[in-house]
């Protein structure tokens, strides 16, 4: 038998193509007689489409062009709501919407040809703020511009006003965020009546695309075959997206009875794909003298932008996790998701949830000021403890001490000794001023309430004669180390070496529908299928006689050959189950909504320079429990990037709006972290094995978005707060020029 | 527009001749006409770094790299780092500290790496944070790609010092 896998730093699996440049991504393959293709966008936000002109001096009848008219199937992307069209053909709902579809073998004269391109538009007014959108200054969706609201319920939040001894309100907001993957967007197809359609790409989740493209064409799902290429980089942005692009490919793929691949450049994947979800929060709070948190009332907004994508969900998220890791006894959240004229927002790594979670955490340090207590002695008064109940009555089963995790990360990030010695340097220091501060969390794994059973996952296994053992799942590698994750646990449950797993590349011609690759499910819910299946695959062989308990390589091999030769094959599934006791109440709002939760505290040391109003992060500590560790290297990594990722959240990605617009569309002007910006960051875990994962693990990949960025404010306003001066920041990204203004003016709000 | 014109370089120790447009990115050059694809674009305007080679032992953004400024010019590519199947020290260290999550940016971060440590052998935290900060990287937050710089030190150099005075 083999030593086991889980738990130590195996290699990354695919490392080695990696590192030396073998891996294709979707822009690295060819086909022959491929043409390029390119999307032709609106120049305006609102409007009626009137007509199109074909500019002068262009070869047209050499290009392939798609319009709405060409689409053989329903002009609509299939997610939830359905509302959005592959091309807009009378109604224009944002900037850069997609309208015609243009082919040809050479890209350079495809770019001129684009710019040849005019449309008559007779515009409409549009509405680019939450505001706007809630008083339907202009009603642009639905019937009041409400893609989805929740109300959440909890105890008796009108009669606690009268027992509070402070009542605390706050506004807080956030902005968007660029997903920004290093690879762009793109898709190649091969698409005719014959064959079907067949699209290779960058993504997430093959059957989403697989779905969409459908009912695009309105063809058999057998008809329709999705690969997923090498993928760089997604965080969410390259969950629904891909639907589009594969759409829009397999269009001109069609019409021209031609491969056609269309990759986007990083303009146009900034300013026309969608980005996470802006967001204004208002909270008022009850609370006792003695610190005790009474009753909360929650109003949490997103902007979607114009189509309904996944807004409703990213909502859900973002509601469930807005009363953070706290025992309210009272508690309501009223949430809605709002129209605009933006292009739709979408997934982001985290979800609706480091929206919701920055405006707590930053309300509570409020409230900490007003009552008079210490940032954590307030929480460690009001944490959530076992056998108590969060915003949805979710019941904490778990043996959770958030307080003892506060201990511990406040001694290794040295915080209390750091607070003191900063408040002495700072008042001798009047070029740059030092300060700490912390948030704690939690993040649930998985979808959301009901979802995972709505998905009912499938995963498979599948033994060769030699013994190698593939495994067969349509979640997707793109650089979180599903692949190493998946041949972990399937070699301890095989008892078989690690390099003897093979993972199928995701193609829905080949591997089940194990649902998508988001929302800190992989590892947890589909990492526990693979766990399943490959025990049931082992089972098989010990059942039939063909294997002991304990047997080593040869002999599973032998097993394994035995087997196949009598049955012609030898395969697992496993399919999804919910764990007991978990129930959900779609209409209430009530019930598990996650399986378990990630909880964390994470502690930022800043400096700002009073020059500049430039913030520095010069220490990060982020401390967690995510039940048991897979893998040591592949887990700590996954940390990092979300911390780096929200450490530019909260002070340097700036989404400039214009219009409706983005118009810092170029990585020269929107600010992402460079390794010369960054803090060591440190990471450490605590497992507490969840039952229910597998070996224990539970979903850490959302998580390290979530806390950064109202840790690193608490920190600036430890650094920058003055005796008898109350300064409250609320809002992020928070940039130099809004703290200079803020400081100048003597004093902050909130 | 000007006419298309012969370009010979040499790449990854192999003369090339190649007739491309005088204005054709060194990037296309390399991943259409010379079919090294580990070469990839990121942003296209010089930013991200993920289309670094080593041009006359220098590090280069080849996005911003007209082919009519590198006739006999001596390049390497990802695909000329390992020697044959023996990879790098650089890239072994990558593999071995987590170094590469998604891989877009590797190959130009590896080159980064490998450029960096020919001119300072042993480097200090600092000189690893300044030699890589034109190479972004979204998911790693850089700290797995500083242990594999460090530890592509020690395979082939002495351990790196400690933070110079300076």
């Amino acid at each position: 038998m083999q030593k086991p896998n889980v738990g130590q730093s195996v290699f990354r699996k695919e490392a080695a193509d990696k590192v030396t440049g073998r891996a294709r991504y979707v822009d690295d393959l060819t086909f022959p007689d491929m043409l390029h293709g390119v999307t032709v966008r609106s120049p305006i936000a609102r409007g009626r489409l009137r007509g199109v002109q074909f500019g002068d001096g262009i070869p047209w009848h050499e290009f392939t062009i798609v319009t709405a008219k060409d689409i053989p199937g329903a002009n609509c992307v299939a997610l939830i709501l359905e509302d959005q069209p592959y091309l807009a053909s009378d109604t224009i709902n944002h900037l850069e919407e997609p309208i015609l579809l243009l082919a040809h073998k050479d890209k350079y004269l495809l770019e001129e040809a684009r710019r040849a391109i005019t449309f008559e538009i007779e515009p409409l007014p549009a509405i680019f703020t939450i505001e706007d959108s809630l008083n339907r200054k202009e009603l642009i969706w639905g019937e009041n511009n409400t893609f989805k609201s929740f109300l959440i319920e909890k105890g008796d939040v009108d009669a606690a006003w009268s027992q509070a001894d402070f009542i605390v309100e706050g506004e807080y907001e956030t902005g968007a965020q660029e997903q920004l993957y290093i690879e762009p967007n793109g898709m190649i197809a091969i698409a005719n009546p014959a064959e079907g359609v067949t699209v290779w790409g960058s993504m997430q989740c093959p059957y989403y695309v697989h779905k969409a493209l459908i009912k695009l064409f309105g063809l058999p799902p057998e008809k329709i075959r999705v690969v997923q290429a090498v993928t760089g980089g997604g965080f969410g942005g390259k969950e629904e997206y891909p639907s589009m692009i594969a759409g829009h490919a397999a269009l001109l793929a069609w019409k021209a009875g031609k491969p056609v691949k269309l990759i986007y450049d990083r303009a146009e994947d900034m300013v026309a794909t969608t980005k996470r979800h802006p967001s204004k929060t208002r909270i008022r709070s009850a609370v006792g003298k003695n610190g005790k948190l009474l009753a909360t009332e929650i109003d949490f907004t997103i902007d979607g932008g114009a189509y309904a994508t996944l807004s409703s969900v990213v909502l859900s998220r973002g509601t469930i996790h807005a009363a953070g890791p706290y025992n309210w006894p009272n508690v309501r959240v009223r949430s809605r998701a709002v129209a605009t004229n933006h292009p739709p927002h979408g997934a982001f790594r985290g979800f609706g949830a480091p929206q919701s979670i920055f405006a707590m955490e930053r309300h509570l340090n409020k409230v900490a000021q007003t009552v008079g207590l210490s940032p954590e002695e307030l929480r460690r008064r009001n944490f959530l403890k076992e056998c108590e109940t969060t915003s949805t009555g979710q019941f904490i089963a778990e043996k959770i001490d958030l307080s003892s995790l506060l201990d511990r990360a406040l001694t290794l990030s040295d915080y209390h000794t750091k607070k003191q010695r900063f408040a002495e340097l700072n008042a001798a220091n009047t070029t740059e001023k030092k300060g700490i501060g912390f948030a704690t969390f939690m993040h649930g794994a998985g979808f959301t309430g009901s979802g995972e059973v709505y998905l009912s996952s499938v995963v498979g296994v599948e033994a060769t004669k030699t013994g190698k053992v593939r495994v067969l799942t349509s979640n997707t590698e793109i650089g979180q180390g599903s692949f190493t994750i998946f041949s972990q646990i399937a070699a301890d449950a095989l008892g078989i070496d690690f390099n003897q797993i093979e993972i199928a590349q995701p193609d829905t011609a080949n591997v089940p529908n194990s649902g998508p690759t988001v929302a800190s499910r992989t590892t947890m819910i589909v990492g526990k299928l693979v766990e399943s299946a490959a025990l049931g695959l082992r089972q098989t062989l010990v059942a039939g006689g063909l294997l002991g308990e304990s047997y080593s390589a040869e002999e599973f091999a032998e097993a394994c050959r035995q087997h196949i030769a009598t049955h012609g094959q030898l395969k697992s599934f496993s399919k999804y189950e919910p764990p007991p006791g978990v129930h959900w109440d779609d209409e209430k709002y009530q019930g598990e909504a996650y399986g378990t939760y990630a909880w964390a505290v994470y502690v930022a040391e800043v400096t700002v320079d009073l020059t500049t109003y430039e913030t520095r992060v010069d220490d990060f500590v982020a401390l967690q429990e995510v039940g048991k560790v897979i893998n040591p290297v592949l887990a700590a990594g996954q940390i990092e990037g979300g911390v780096a990722q929200a450490i530019g959240y909260a002070l340097y990605e700036n989404v400039v709006w214009r219009e409706g617009r983005m118009v810092n569309n170029q990585m020269t002007n929107y600010i992402m972290p460079t390794s010369a910006d960054l803090p060591p960051i440190r990471v450490y875990f605590e497992e507490l094995p969840y039952a229910y994962g597998p070996s224990g693990a539970k979903g850490i990949g959302e998580l390290p978005m979530d806390g950064p960025a109202p840790a690193i404010l608490s920190a600036i306003e430890d650094a920058i707060g003055q005796p008898g001066i109350q300064t409250f920041l609320g809002q992020i990204p928070l940039m130099p020029e809004t703290l200079m203004k803020m400081m100048t003016a003597g004093g902050a709000n909130g | 527009m000007a006419d298309k014109v012969s370009v010979n370089f040499t790449v990854n120790s192999k003369a090339q001749t190649v007739r491309v447009w005088p204005m054709a990115r060194l990037l296309d050059v390399l991943r259409e006409e010379l079919q090294l694809t580990g070469t990839k674009e990121g942003c296209g305007e010089g930013e991200c770094g993920a289309c670094s080679v080593i041009v006359d032992g220098e590090l280069v953004n080849s996005c911003l790299i007209p082919a009519a400024q590198v006739p006999g010019a001596n390049i390497t590519t990802i695909e000329g780092v390992a020697d044959g199947e023996r990879l790098n020290a650089v890239q072994q260290a990558f593999i071995e500290c987590g170094g590469a999550q998604c891989g877009i940016c590797t190959p130009g971060m590896v080159l980064a790496a490998v450029s960096l440590l020919e001119r300072i052998p042993q480097p200090t935290e600092a000189d690893i944070r300044n030699g890589l900060a034109g190479n972004l990287c979204r998911c790693t937050g850089y700290m797995k790609i500083f242990d594999s710089v460090v530890k592509a030190c020690l395979g082939t150099h002495a351990p790196p010092r400690a933070e110079r005075d300076d």
